[in-house]
């Protein structure tokens, strides 16, 4: 109370500026940039497997697709919704190509009508959240059933596979001894940063997450950045379906089940934060990689995979918690 | 004269008239094409289908009224289940109600954490049960050790409750499912704890302003419905004579999400009556049961549910919005 | 009145984030009275019957009740003191039945006991019958009336047999007819010997229906009278009362062509019928009580939320506005009246915020170059003295004032044209506010059209030319600053309950 009658007497015209190294080191990012760090030194300990970079880069090519969409989730997070239903448009924009290559179609052209259905499922999703003003949390639950759904009444129960060789096994091409997939991400997060990073719609992307009866007062056109984002993530999730593909040399209907959760799991981890406003590629890139060590330390520690569940749900809740606490600290 | 059309008018404007018109006419198309359809034997197959939707689908409604989601359900009942089957396998000298009481009471846990998290932290509860739908199923495979319990196991008196039937030739299970549901009824409608529930979803900031205790009132929610999920756990031992842990439960929760929303339970809170869920469970039942004997793949369920979600909701959004129109021009006239 | 007054209110002061908003209020309300609270939008009445209310509490000063000492913390402690608030849109629960709206939340009952549904119904239908109103006591409140949802408070209030009950503005939003069925409920709740607090604008509803009156201005009370023997020109004079500041800041600038013209314009519910213009280098103000309106006119004109009907010109030519983008297009501004909600990015930088409304200048080729972005930057916080640590925190650190000063910045760097200010200096220090006057009047001294929203008088009659008032979502005056006065300005904004089609749009 006392502190506060201070304040009135001088009558403040701003709070002091955060020192420098506040701003730079407290922040989710350096959180995520420490967990990496000392899961790889306990998973050097626990296997010598982990000094090689080859092998982390070829246990990478498992999780690289998810994370390839959580870097495109990311922005959708950071503009103040979600998208819950990635996993889902994978699997239904992949059955989309492999059964029109079985019918007969040009790989080329499935290829093509692929990424034409993701540019669809994303509108789809857009066009509910953004023209009808329904919540995407809710409504990307509802969009992820029924794309699994079409997944499966395209597909059935059956695998669909025998590509050509060439489109197999994507995950065993190298560039400068990096997998392929791993290099789509790379570039993809480079590219993501720039966006977000340097220009006008990156800078956009946040003041619409800030505030979005702000933004509509300046002038930003949120409904078209908001649909635009959804397109971008059918878009992604199309691709990660036919990296998918490509590794797996055939496709189910039940590609990626429960994929959604790592991604958004990849995000959380990396800092964005869950209200919207705040959060950076970097975050997810690091995050990304974060999840591969957590993944594969723990399969070569001989942790059942399925015990990995565990750690998944747990950190996806610790990490919101620890983001929240973070930006709640550096916002007075 | 004009006593009837009130009486229609208030009919027509029910949703869960709506809703029963839909049974009705879906029985009597799907009936037409394939007489199979209207047999006691069919109706025998709705039935049984209907309690594992049912039991869960009262704990989903309540996270609904009052403006939450419970994402987690299908991997609590799962953990359930499981607890049951290792019980009933590994101390077959338990009594079978204290591995059913263990087996609801684990539920109620999860149920719980689930509550605590949401309200302590102040997180959306759709994430944190999106966490906890993983974080459960790894409990499921971690206790299990990632083996299914084998059908030999299952007392046969369990199994049994989806077999025999005290009354009329309704198996145990059904009756149970609806002794649910009139419980559940009697709380949200005749207990004022009940109608805090619907308080507190129609407006949260309105709630605590008349003394309404959020915190416990939400936590007691999440609890409620892992408890009733875990019920569900025993059913599914009950139906199916198995629990495996990779299979039982996944995805379960959108199956109840859509059957709730069916219902008229709207996802904005407040809203939302145990008669319509019943009904909206059976039609999502009727439409299960119809698809294989019109010839449709089974593979179409989940179109179905999706598609039945988003357009639940987009009914819900134009009734909002219809009202809020009616109630601005009301304003203008006046 | 030997015993102790119902409420005696001693030295009652309440300061929000470092701005005193109420200072030193003494007051005793008595049993059986109707008492009005008055005064300008902001004068510190209805701050005064939330601390009453246990909506906020007082920084300083005591409440007794019936002269014992008590603390009302909170709402529940309020109703519990039978103390109730009815809000001029009443808080409720949309989806539940009026009946149990009555009841919820009273703590006298058992969490487990069973609703006594019958009994409830009953109970609910006698108050209605009571109080002479017909409701259906089974309906939603969703689907009520702004006049029956207070009814419904008002119940509530008998239901816990409150003796004093706050009603803040209630006529506002009600029919002439619905006006005359609350004033006569009140009547017969004092004649019971209940206290009814009555906040209103409206004089001649004061003169009906109120026993004693009490003016607040600028966070003080003023004068308690005895309503019977004042006039309303003694009250206005009350109300107003301070000597006017004369801050002519205007530079004699050019006045021009019209620069923005609305004609028609009409948005059912809000507004009807609003026609007015706004020339080059005239800054025209426009005046009203909260709820006239203005707000919505301003939204409609920058297309928030376009206007159903009416047309728009800028600069002669009839144009179309469907969002704000084309409102900037056009060389319009909007200095929106919530500051932290509509206006400012509060976890951003300042650098951002100022910079939002310009994109194609500080990313000439696509990319955002940050010597563009630092320079605008700079040239608006030497420009408008913006004080600040760092052009980089985050602007929800920095003083409302200086926060205004970067909005206003935004829009600068627009070179707008017209600009519409909505209550550009509420909330702001008395020294910051006299640095905006100066900037408004050198904005219009360079020749840009400029619409002030206000609701500051002495404000308006210092910057304006001409002067505009709206009343009821109405145009009710259109002033020339040699015929404005604050008694004028007054006249044309207190509504004329039951009387509007009488006005004119002069």
């Amino acid at each position: 109370m006392t502190t506060r009658t201070e304040t009135v007497k001088h009558t403040r015209d701003s709070a002091d500026a955060r020192p420098m190294w506040q701003v730079v080191l407290v922040r989710p990012e350096v959180m995520t940039f420490a967990l990496l760090v000392g899961a790889f030194i306990i998973a050097s300990n626990l296997s010598p497997f982990f000094s090689d970079a080859q092998f982390i880069l070829e246990s990478s090519t498992y999780y690289v697709e998810y994370s390839i969409i959580a870097l495109v989730l990311t922005l959708v997070i950071i503009s103040g919704e979600i998208d819950l239903s990635p996993a889902a448009m994978m699997a239904l924009s992949a059955c989309v190509f492999a059964a029109l290559y079985q019918a007969g179609l040009p790989i080329g052209l499935a290829m093509i009508a692929s990424l034409a259905t993701g540019v669809l499922m994303g509108l789809f999703n857009g066009i509910l959240v953004v023209v009808f003003k329904l919540p995407s949390i809710i409504v990307t639950i509802g969009t992820l059933t029924l794309y699994r759904g079409l997944a499966q009444v395209l597909a059935g129960d059956r695998s669909i596979g025998k590509f050509p060789q060439w489109f197999n096994g994507i995950d065993y091409r190298l560039i400068l001894d990096v997998p392929v997939p791993v290099i789509v991400f790379v570039i993809i997060s480079i590219v993501l940063a720039a966006i977000l990073g340097t220009t006008v719609v990156g800078r956009q992307i946040y003041q619409v997450g800030t505030s979005e009866i702000a933004s509509i007062h300046a002038g930003i056109r949120v409904r078209r950045i908001k649909l635009g984002l959804f397109v971008a993530m059918g878009v992604a999730s199309s691709i990660g379906g036919l990296l998918t593909a490509s590794r797996l040399a055939s496709v189910r209907y039940d590609m990626a089940t429960g994929g959604e959760l790592q991604m958004v799991l990849m995000v959380m981890l990396g800092g964005t934060y869950i209200f919207g406003g705040r959060g950076s590629i970097l975050g997810t890139f690091l995050a990304s990689w974060l999840l591969v060590i957590i993944a594969t330390g723990m399969t070569v520690a001989n942790i059942a995979i399925t015990a990995q569940l565990i750690v998944m749900g747990a950190l996806l809740i610790i990490s919101i918690i620890a983001t929240n606490a973070i930006y709640a600290r550096t916002q007075r | 004269m004009s006593l009837i059309t009130k009486f229609l008018s208030t009919l027509l404007h029910r949703r869960e008239a709506g809703i029963a018109v839909m049974i009705v006419l879906l029985a009597l198309v799907v009936g037409a094409i394939q007489p199979r359809f209207l047999t006691l034997e069919t109706l025998r197959i709705i039935a049984l289908a209907i309690p594992l939707i049912l039991i869960a689908a009262m704990g989903q409604m309540m996270v609904l009224v009052a403006r939450h989601v419970d994402l987690s359900i299908g991997s609590i009942l799962a953990f359930s289940s499981i607890i049951a089957g290792i019980m009933f396998r590994d101390l077959p000298e338990v009594p079978i109600i204290i591995s059913i009481i263990a087996a609801i009471a684990c539920g109620a846990a999860l149920g719980f954490v689930n509550g605590v998290i949401v309200t302590l932290f102040k997180l959306p509860s759709i994430i944190v049960t999106l966490g906890t739908l993983s974080l459960y199923r790894g409990l499921v495979f971690l206790v299990s050790g990632a083996r299914q319990v084998d059908p030999q196991y299952i007392p046969r008196s369990l199994i049994e409750m989806s077999q025999t039937s005290p009354i009329f030739g309704i198996p145990w299970i059904v009756i149970l499912a609806f002794v649910i549901a009139l419980l559940t009824y009697f709380f949200l409608d005749h207990v004022r704890l009940g109608r805090q529930i619907y308080a507190l979803g129609s407006n949260p900031v309105a709630a605590p302003l008349r003394g309404i205790k959020v915190v416990p009132l939400t936590i007691l929610v999440f609890t409620m419905s892992g408890a009733l999920a875990g019920l569900t756990g025993i059913i599914y031992a009950s139906r199916f004579g198995y629990v495996n842990p990779g299979i039982t439960g996944v995805g379960f929760e959108f199956t109840v999400i859509a059957a709730v929303v069916i219902g008229g339970v709207s996802i904005n809170g407040g809203v939302g009556t145990v008669l319509g869920t019943v009904l909206g469970v059976i039609l999502l039942g009727m439409v299960n049961v119809a698809l294989p004997l019109l010839g449709v793949s089974a593979f179409w369920q989940d179109v179905i549910y999706g598609a039945v979600i988003v357009i639940a909701l987009l009914i819900d959004k134009s009734v909002r919005d219809r009202s809020a129109r009616a109630l601005a021009a009301a304003r203008s006239a006046a | 009145m030997a015993d102790a007054p119902l409420i005696a209110a001693r030295g009652i002061s309440k300061q929000f984030a470092g701005v005193e908003v109420l200072s030193d209020v003494d007051l005793d309300l008595v049993a059986g009275e109707i008492h009005a609270l008055l005064g300008e939008n902001g004068a510190g009445k209805s701050t005064f019957a939330k601390i009453l209310a246990g909506v906020h509490r007082p920084t300083r000063g005591t409440l007794a009740l019936n002269g014992q000492p008590v603390e009302v913390n909170n709402p529940i402690v309020a109703q519990r003191l039978g103390i109730t608030l009815i809000h001029q849109e009443p808080i409720s629960f949309p989806d539940m039945s009026v009946a149990e709206n009555l009841v919820l939340g009273r703590s006298d009952n058992a969490l487990l006991g069973r609703v006594p549904w019958a009994e409830m119904e009953q109970g609910a239908k006698d108050l209605m019958t009571q109080l002479g109103v017909r409701i259906d006591v089974t309906k939603p409140m969703r689907g009520l009336s702004i006049a029956d949802q207070q009814m419904v408070e008002i119940a509530r209030a008998l239901a816990s047999d409150s003796r004093l009950i706050i009603m803040d503005e209630p006529t506002a939003p009600l029919t002439p007819k619905e006006v005359d069925t609350l004033f006569k409920i009140a009547r017969r709740l004092r004649d019971e010997g209940r206290t009814i607090v009555f906040i209103s604008h409206r004089l001649e509803e004061v003169q009906a229906l109120c026993d004693r009156a009490t003016i607040f201005r600028d966070g003080a009370l003023v004068d308690t009278v005895e309503v019977a023997d004042v006039t309303d020109e003694d009250i206005i004079k009350l109300m107003i009362g301070r000597p006017l500041r004369e801050l002519i800041h205007k530079t004699g600038s050019e006045i021009g062509e019209v620069a923005l013209e609305v004609s028609g314009l009409t948005q059912p519910g809000t507004f009807k019928n609003i026609s007015f213009s706004v020339r080059k280098g005239e800054i025209v103000g426009l005046a009203g009580l909260v709820g006239a309106g203005r707000t919505d006119v301003a939204r409609a004109i920058f297309g928030v939320a376009p206007a159903q009907s009416g047309t728009i010109s800028v600069n002669g030519a009839q144009v179309s506005i469907a969002e704000p983008s084309d409102a900037i297009d056009l060389g319009l501004a909007f200095v929106p009246e919530d500051r932290a909600v509509a206006g400012i990015f509060k976890t951003l930088s300042v650098e951002h915020n100022i910079t939002a409304t310009v994109p194609g200048k500080i990313a000439p080729r696509g990319f955002i170059s940050r010597s563009i972005e630092k320079a605008l930057t700079a040239e608006s916080v030497k420009q408008l003295r913006i004080r600040l640590a760092s052009v980089r925190q985050p602007i929800g650190e920095l003083s409302g004032g200086n926060q205004q000063k970067a909005i206003l910045a935004r829009w600068l760097h627009t070179d707008p044209q017209i600009l519409i200010l909505d209550e550009p200096t509420r909330g702001i220090d008395i020294g910051v506010k006299a640095e905006f006057y100066d900037m408004i009047g050198k904005l219009a001294a360079d020749g840009r059209a400029i619409l002030l929203i206000s609701s500051e008088l002495p404000e308006l009659l210092a910057l304006c030319d001409r002067i505009l008032v709206m009343a009821e979502g109405e145009l009710t005056a259109d002033l020339v600053r040699a015929d404005a006065t604050q008694e004028t300005i007054m006249h044309a904004a207190v509504p004329k309950t039951g009387n509007h089609a009488q006005e004119n749009a002069a």
